[in-house]
């Protein structure tokens, strides 16, 4: 019967997309985790070795390095960005002129690659010919900024990029937070005798819980991922000083024909990001069920 | 007395207004001064660079080398300029964002007007393909690209942005027409309406908000990609961003800032003004993807 | 036109049943009230029978075909939504043409349709308009045409006044009443107001947790309910069910209700054997707050007033009336009073209940007692 048929071309049109998806994400998943416990190294084989590969990778310094690089990028680059929005978003938040403009202005970083931001950053903090240069020209003789040729500072110079694309898209979150916040709880803590700033403090800012718990998330997924600003400004080096575990995996992988270890460090990506992002996305799919 | 605006009741002192904007137009500076960089460098001589200040407005415009960067700067091997790797994205942007587009459209009206047993367990599957990091498929997508004889072709970069498009399309789709009125659907039921006549006649045509947000935020991040660029790209088929860094990142010849400058901004010109053009609705599409459920 | 009938439906969304064995038939031409508090199941029910939902187990009848199975659009009804639901990207004709041009009617036929419903719902000059044009009561007449312009079998209304201001809302109502005169299609007609109900009805279905609490004319609904419930939804202010205890004096019942501080009243009860079996035990005495009344408006019909002092604790003037709050049986009651009548707060006063109006229940099982 056709009406009998009609009840199934939903589950057709939806199936395409979702098969899809269970394969090249689900299915994909799992193979890396196979290839992580298998002898692979420059194609993939199957000689099955348990978790060897994983007990290869903790021992690397490489790796290591890679890990502690992230600690320190992931934290800067999170919180700086987070007080950075929120701070530009309250600022903007005072009856601005040209609120408009300015706001293009923070935000239009995030509609540019990072590899774009890479190579604009990579050069300006170049000393020979970027900012140190500049400042020598000025007559600033002594003006020493050579952090992204200093194995000891050139993760920081991403950090700056970083902040400098992404602060903007945090500050665009707050704003949309603080407009949201019902103007009767501010005219009430008014009528209370608050200041604006203790106003911010007690009562809008505690109320923007929400908007640091989704900007941590999307950071926090942003900086595990990251590869192309680092590949863009440094390559991971000098040496190896801004190595990420989103480079290791991709060299391990492609350049020095180490497949397996490769594979373990996509895993143990993928299982640090889930691990923030599914506890997230539980409690938001919870909250807005609770609302409906 | 002025009357307090709706989004601020907070009235502050004169002295602190004018703190406010010193604060806001150092940051605007902040934000404008790479890409001032990019601009005035990308027009001056190579001598001038060097030998001189990065902020200072070039002395002699030249457009020397926008000319190098987009037909003749050598590239890999090639002395072609960005120009085909520019058409390389191009070619790879438009059937990609289509297709995701159009895929998510219509599982973002399956999922809500048309939901069945288990339909919440196939959105929070496709929701939570959104955040993977796209390092753990890789080797397999390699491979598959391999079986099927697109490897290092643009319909294999096609497909891959396509399929990893998917999730946030429907994520949008679906909370756009989460809100859609259900009894519309119901009362063109009724009227005799089938599923696509439904989709077509009635969500469609009140959908264009969201088909231009969710055309901006693929079109950003599939212009913008360069993970599976440099992965999946063979020699006819690299696109913008990989051709962006192989140029910069070149070990060998002289480092020609001035063109680099110029490809920079040609690689970032199409999404720019994109965000330019429409940044409401890149600024919609940002949120949307911050804020789920 | 056709008479529909439903035989023992059973509507569950996974292990929750939402409708528990509903029966309700009613004839060709007739105007079916669906009532109940939100979340009673009404408008699934209303969705069972337009076929926008699958129904779990039983049977419906339009005319005589069983349209389990059929789609919505085959089974000859037409639909006016709680929100309208026109067609947002459509203009007012586009929106009544629409059906006509999915089942494939050519342009000739169509528009002298549109123009058919257009005058008798005199929104002719609306038809150019986009729904977001129109005012909330042109919008509702839209939809009517929408639906009018099918020439259905049965009409089904979901809550259709429900957005509409209140002055509107009667006016509307007393429009769809002339409509369904005029046309003598018949009508489902989904509502939570009980005086939507009660004017517009031939039949009125009250439902309560999926359950059909009683099924009848609006004056059998009113004067005759079958349960405490039917008795409290029914009617503004409702019914005052007050509690008491029947007791046998001289061999004849009454019932005896606590009034202010200490004080009682007791009230004779028809002697039937139902009731005998409840004597020495509680029951609910039912009385409507119109049939408790100051002894100078008690009906002078009644064949049956009885006038006890009862306990005036606060008044509130409402224009044609003033109810009058009286404690019985540990709660407030309501009496209605003429508007003029005089009455000292904080006092006993005579109140006339008119006993031919008063009904029984079981507190145990709030079914009538008889």
């Amino acid at each position: 019967m056709r009406d009998r048929l009609q009840e199934w071309v939903p589950r057709i049109v939806l199936a395409p997309s979702f098969v899809a998806v269970l394969i090249v994400v689900y299915g994909f998943i799992l193979y890396t985790g196979w290839l992580s416990m298998t002898d692979s190294r420059m194609l993939p084989n199957n000689e099955f070795i348990g978790l060897e590969n994983y007990s290869k990778l903790f021992a690397l310094k490489h790796w290591n390095i890679a890990l502690t690089n992230l600690a320190i990028f992931g934290i800067l680059y999170i919180v700086i960005s987070s007080v950075l929005g929120l701070f530009l978003a309250i600022l903007l938040d005072q009856q601005i002129r040209a609120e408009g403009f300015i706001r293009t202005v923070y935000l239009y970083p995030m509609a540019i690659s990072f590899i774009v931001t890479g190579v604009a950053w990579k050069w300006f903090l170049d000393p020979g010919i970027g900012l140190e240069n500049t400042m020598h020209q000025w007559g600033w003789e002594s003006f020493e900024f050579n952090w992204i040729k200093d194995r000891n500072y050139a993760i920081y110079t991403i950090v700056i990029a970083a902040i400098w694309q992404s602060s903007g898209y945090v500050m665009a979150m707050f704003l949309a937070g603080l407009r949201g916040v019902d103007n009767e709880i501010i005219k009430a803590a008014q009528v209370d005798g608050a200041s604006g700033f203790l106003i911010y403090r007690k009562i809008i800012i505690p109320l923007m819980r929400p908007v640091f718990l989704s900007a941590f998330v999307v950071l926090t997924h942003l900086a595990i991922k990251s590869y192309d600003l680092v590949v863009a400004m440094t390559g991971g080096g000098p040496g190896r000083a801004t190595e990420m575990p989103a480079t290791f995996m991709y060299s391990y992988t492609f350049t020095r024909n180490q497949m397996g270890v490769g594979a373990s460090s996509a895993i143990i990506m993928l299982i640090m990001i889930f691990s923030i992002i599914i506890p997230y996305l539980y409690s938001e799919i919870r909250a807005g069920g609770d609302k409906r | 007395m002025s009357i307090p605006s709706q989004d601020n009741a907070i009235q502050s002192g004169r002295l602190m207004r004018v703190a406010i904007y010193v604060l806001l137009i150092f940051f605007v500076i902040y934000y404008l001064l790479p890409l001032w960089v990019m601009v005035s460098n990308s027009l001056k001589t190579l001598d001038e660079i060097r030998g001189g200040d990065m902020l200072a407005p070039p002395k002699d415009i030249t457009f020397e080398p926008w000319r190098q960067a987009w037909s003749q700067t050598q590239i890999g091997v090639e002395a072609t300029g960005l120009k085909p790797y520019f058409l390389n994205s191009i070619i790879m942007v438009v059937p990609a964002v289509t297709l995701s587009t159009f895929l998510g459209a219509l599982n973002g009206y399956v999922l809500t007007k048309w939901a069945f047993r288990g339909s919440n367990l196939v959105f929070g599957l496709m929701l939570l393909a959104c955040f993977i990091p796209f390092q753990i498929v890789l080797i397999p997508m390699a491979r598959i690209l391999g079986m099927l004889g697109l490897a290092g072709t643009l319909g294999g970069l096609i497909l891959v942005h396509t399929v990893y498009g998917l999730g946030f399309t429907t994520l949008f789709f679906r909370n756009y027409y989460a809100a859609f009125p259900t009894e519309l659907v119901r009362a063109a039921q009724i009227d005799g309406a089938s599923f696509f006549q439904v989709f077509w006649r009635i969500l469609v045509p009140s959908s264009g908000p969201i088909f231009v947000v969710t055309i901006i935020w693929q079109f950003t991040n599939v212009w913008n990609d360069f993970l599976f660029g440099a992965s999946f790209s063979g020699y006819e088929s690299t696109p913008i961003t990989v051709a962006l860094n192989n140029l910069v990142n070149s070990s060998t010849g002289v480092k020609e800032y001035n063109v680099h400058f110029a490809g920079a901004i040609l690689a970032a010109l199409p999404t720019l003004i994109v965000y330019i053009v429409s940044g409401r609705y890149f600024v919609r599409g940002l949120m949307a993807g911050a804020v789920k459920g | 036109m056709a008479s529909l009938t439903i035989d023992n439906l059973v509507k569950s969304f996974g292990s929750v049943d939402v409708l528990k064995g509903i029966n309700l038939e009613i004839e060709d031409g007739g105007f079916l009230v669906l009532v109940g508090p939100s979340g009673c199941g009404k408008s699934t029910l209303l969705n069972c029978i337009a076929g926008l939902e699958k129904i779990t187990s039983g049977e419906i009848r339009i005319g005589d075909r069983n349209v389990e199975g059929l789609h919505p659009s085959k089974r000859d009804i037409a639909m006016v939504f709680q929100s309208y639901a026109l067609y947002p990207n459509m203009t007012v004709r586009g929106n009544i043409s629409f059906g006509m041009e999915i089942r494939g009617i050519d342009k000739v036929e169509r528009d002298k349709a549109i123009q058919e419903v257009a005058d008798m719902l005199q929104i002719g000059n609306l038809l150019d308009r986009k729904p977001s044009q129109l005012s909330g009561g042109q919008r509702q007449r839209v939809a009517m045409g929408r639906a009018l312009v099918r020439h259905p079998q049965v009409f089904l209304f979901d809550e259709p006044l429900s957005n509409l201001d209140a002055k509107l809302r009667v006016d509307m109502r007393t429009e769809i009443k002339r409509l369904h005169n005029r046309m003598a299609t018949t009508i489902v007609y989904v509502t939570h107001d009980q005086i939507e109900a009660l004017t517009l009805a031939t039949k009125i279905a009250v439902l309560e947790a999926g359950y059909l609490q009683q099924f009848g004319t609006p004056d059998e609904i009113y004067n005759d309910p079958a349960n405490m419930f039917v008795a409290d939804f029914m009617g503004s202010p409702s019914m005052n069910l007050i509690n008491g205890t029947l007791e046998q004096v001289d061999g004849s019942l009454q019932v005896r209700i606590e009034g202010h501080g200490g004080s009682s009243i007791a009230l004779p009860v028809p002697e039937t054997d139902e009731m005998r079996a409840h004597v020495g035990g509680p029951i609910v005495f039912g009385i409507r707050p119109e049939a408790m009344t100051d002894p100078d408006g008690a009906d002078r019909t009644s064949p049956h007033i009885e006038t006890r002092d009862c306990f005036i604790e606060v008044s509130q003037p409402a224009g044609s009336d003033t109810f009058a709050l009286t404690p019985l049986g540990g709660k407030e009651c309501i009496a209605r009073f003429r508007a003029d009548a005089r009455i000292e707060l904080g006092a006993f006063s005579p109140i006339s209940f008119n006993m031919a109006k008063a009904v029984y229940f079981d507190p145990a099982t709030t079914k009538r007692i008889r």
